[in-house]
């Protein structure tokens, strides 16, 4: 079985619950969540879980027809790496002194595109933004040096794909209206 | 951003709204719901945190039966059970903390087999949840793997929207239960009430456009097919397609195949019924699944019991797989051709694109497994001449009693297998089991809510000595209110099917499954039902007689065979088609 990076792009009703709901059927199918974020999307009201997993392609299929399937879970997009525009970001936190030696400054901001968030005679806190194998980079550069403190975000992503959700989202709320017209003719039609 | 959110102006929905303004609490509220969505039974158990609602239980009980069980899995397996025969959800009452619990058993068996079932929940005040106040349990995150959809009321004026979106979830697409947990203040606390029914949920759409080329491209396959084989399960009677499989089978010319749930959907006595699938099924449809070169799958879900082994499944068919839940399809078994949508509504589509076909020579190859399985297995089991009861001799001679007629009701083990393959069913809906959850005790419980539910019915329930004992105390709501069931406990003093396992894969070693067992008989007239014991062949047909003419509840207790093996058999990791006639 060869194990491949998905990014699971999951649009929600804003409902508290959902999260466990999802990681219940990753759970059950031994699938690791590689990282997560939440928030809401382009569409008022609809959440956005992205979620990135390490599995096969018969897997994450089986797992995202699965997570379709919760009541309040509106659409799952399954992409691959190379189907997105994605970001992470990392923030880390060295000692000041450390950083002063030799020119690592002029190379952090030259070679690695860093930002400076706060500077102060004990430490220094840097932002990184990019694909995780640039900031494993630069962490691995900075490890000599002592990292105070390091974290690094979960991915946010948006798609390549043309139809955007909010189309589809359109077609399901003309739906709901068709039927509630209908409703409404009849219930005219019963009181003639 | 965009907003889709936003609705119509409130005044065009007020214009078809009947207008109540009168004020009543969230426990009245809860239960004129219910009268809303057609339910006139209810079964439960009350404790602290329900009390609200059932205090204006007693203002509605003109229209609303309550059916007091003696425990809550009690509950939940008959209200699942009047499901399964009334094609209405059933509805189960429980109180908060220990009473939720003890509707688990039954809320997963009922996901397990797709079965509709509101069960309603009290909570604690909602100021204390999270607190682990008396009687406090987390049930929404407990349920939520077992449930089809679950969600916690704090305020009165939402019972009305939450349980309309309750009954529409757990009727439509592929059904299931649900759970609403209900806070002790929301019962209490006052809404104005009126109600509106569930007709869309824009995250949940079980509608589906039909994909007609799917459906044309299978035609193809089925008017080429020279060993189609129809594997129809539980889908087909939840969808009421019996009739249009009946008129696809007879068109085609192709036999026909039952899961344990999908039994009795196509009549056992028909010339294209080729018998149960799976572990113990009928050697006929298992051998011949891998020989088939189109299989139709519909309304099933190819379970492990089902399938056997993987690898060796059906390795010459391309797979037609019609089903409603599209994760369902592709999860066990790749198929060629994937129709996800409702069973009766992709065959009446399907039924005049294909051609009119006989397969004499392929339903011959049935015809010949059958006769080698009804010489070595089913005719010593249904008719045997000498040695102990057998238990298909029981329900052979009660399926000849009862001409196929009657809801047969099981426990799981031993008596199910045997009541699924001797009884002659020959009306939809008619087999009341526990099939992916293969829930022991569940067959009392479960006769209690079919009688309910089908009170003109003839409700024979077969039992083993060792689930009979699991739910025993519901004996107790079969005296409250006099329900006129049959029950069969088929007693060989055993855990009959582990002791099979233990037999066949361990060495004889029976490990904890010899029971001792008390007196049934003085047990039921403790409970004022009549009963009888029976241990020899000579007695059997009488005492069903017997037991059929009896007006009110009725115990037969009889002792089978001690150590009977339910045969044929696909042994665990095996092809299907390496199924056993014999040990």
């Amino acid at each position: 079985m060869v194990k491949k990076e998905y990014i699971l792009s999951i649009f929600t009703e804003d409902h508290i619950g959902i999260l466990n709901q999802i990681t219940i059927i990753l759970t059950r199918r031994q699938i690791n969540i590689e990282s997560i974020t939440a928030s809401e999307s382009a569409v008022k009201g609809v959440q956005l879980i992205t979620l990135v997993v390490k599995t096969s392609d018969d897997m994450i299929r089986k797992v995202a027809r699965q997570i379709e399937k919760i009541i309040d879970v509106i659409k799952v997009f399954v992409h691959t790496s190379d189907e997105i525009v994605y970001q992470e970001l990392a923030l880390f936190k060295l000692s000041t002194k450390s950083l002063l030696s030799g020119n690592t400054i002029d190379h952090l901001v030259r070679s690695h595109n860093v930002r400076f968030l706060e500077i102060t005679p004990e430490y220094i806190v840097i932002e990184k933004t990019g694909h995780k194998s640039e900031i494993i980079r630069l962490l691995n550069e900075l490890e000599p040096l002592g990292i105070l403190q390091y974290v690094r975000s979960g991915r946010v992503a948006v798609t390549r794909q043309v139809k955007e959700f909010h189309e589809y989202l359109k077609e399901l709320n003309e739906a709901s209206r068709e039927e509630e017209k209908e409703e409404f003719e009849i219930f005219n039609r019963l009181k003639e | 951003m965009f907003d889709y959110n936003k609705t119509e102006s409130m005044t065009e929905r007020d214009f078809y709204e009947e207008k109540i303004t009168e004020e009543i609490t969230g426990g009245e509220a809860l239960l004129r719901c219910l009268i809303e969505e057609g339910v006139d039974t209810i079964f439960g158990y009350p404790g602290g945190a329900i009390m609200p609602v059932y205090d204006k239980l007693l203002d509605y009980k003109e229209k609303i039966r309550h059916i007091l069980t003696r425990h809550e899995q009690g509950a939940a397996h008959a209200a699942q059970a009047y499901a399964m025969v009334t094609g209405k959800p059933g509805v189960a009452f429980a109180t908060s903390g220990p009473g939720a619990t003890n509707l688990i058993t039954g809320i997963a068996n009922a996901y397990l087999d797709s079965v509709p079932v509101i069960f309603i929940t009290a909570q604690v005040v909602s100021s204390l949840i999270g607190t682990d106040a008396f009687q406090e349990t987390d049930i929404i995150g407990i349920s939520m793997p077992v449930t089809k959809w679950n969600c916690q009321i704090k305020r009165p004026e939402d019972i009305p929207e939450m349980v309309a979106k309750a009954f529409y979830i757990a009727t439509t697409g592929r059904p299931g239960p649900v759970l609403i947990d209900i806070t002790k203040d929301a019962q209490t606390g006052k809404l104005p009430f009126k109600y509106k029914k569930c007709k869309f949920i824009r995250s949940y759409n079980p509608y589906k456009p039909l994909r007609k080329k799917e459906i044309e491209s299978a035609a193809i396959l089925i008017n080429h097919a020279e060993k189609p084989l129809i594997l129809a399960g539980h889908g087909v009677l939840i969808s009421k397609a019996e009739n249009e499989l009946r008129e696809f089978a007879e068109k085609t010319g192709i036999p026909v195949a039952v899961t344990l749930l999908g039994m009795s959907c196509f009549p056992t006595n028909h010339r294209l019924y080729a018998g149960m699938l799976g572990m113990h099924g009928n050697l006929a449809p298992n051998k011949l699944t891998n020989e088939a070169d189109v299989i139709i799958a519909i309304g099933m879900r190819f379970d492990d019991r089902v399938t056997g082994n993987l690898k060796k499944y059906a390795p010459e068919a391309r797979i037609i797989h019609i089903e409603i839940d599209e994760a369902e399809i592709n999860k066990n078994v790749n198929v060629d051709i994937e129709i996800n949508n409702d069973a009766r509504e992709v065959l009446k589509y399907l039924i005049p694109l294909v051609n009119p076909n006989s397969h004499e020579r392929w339903i011959r190859e049935f015809r010949i497994n059958d006769k080698i399985e009804y010489e070595t297995v089913i005719r010593p089991e249904i008719k045997p001449e000498k040695g102990p009861i057998k238990m298909g001799e029981v329900v052979n001679v009660v399926s000849e009693l009862t001409d196929g007629n009657a809801i047969v009701v099981t426990d799981v083990g031993q008596n199910q297998m045997s009541a699924a393959r001797y009884y002659k069913f020959r009306i939809p809906n008619s087999f009341v089991t526990s099939g992916g959850m293969g829930t022991m005790g569940f067959g009392l419980p479960a006769s209690v809510g079919a009688k309910v539910g089908k009170p003109n019915s003839q409700v024979i329930a077969f039992i083993g000595d060792g689930g009979f004992q699991m739910t025993i105390q519901e004996l107790g709501t079969i005296l409250h209110y006099n329900i006129p069931v049959k029950l069969i406990i088929l007693n060989n003093f055993f855990l009959g099917m582990v002791r099979q396992w233990q037999d066949m894969f361990f060495h004889k070693r029976y490990a904890s499954t010899e029971l001792v067992n008390p007196d049934f008989i003085t047990i039921a007239s403790a409970y004022n039902i009549p009963g009888e014991k029976i241990t020899e062949r000579e007695q059997l047909a009488e005492a069903v007689k017997r037991m059929l003419n009896s007006e009110g509840p009725y115990l037969l207790e009889i002792h089978v065979e001690k150590e009977g093996t339910v045969l044929p058999m696909v042994e665990p990791g095996a092809s299907v088609s390496e199924i056993k006639i014999s040990k």
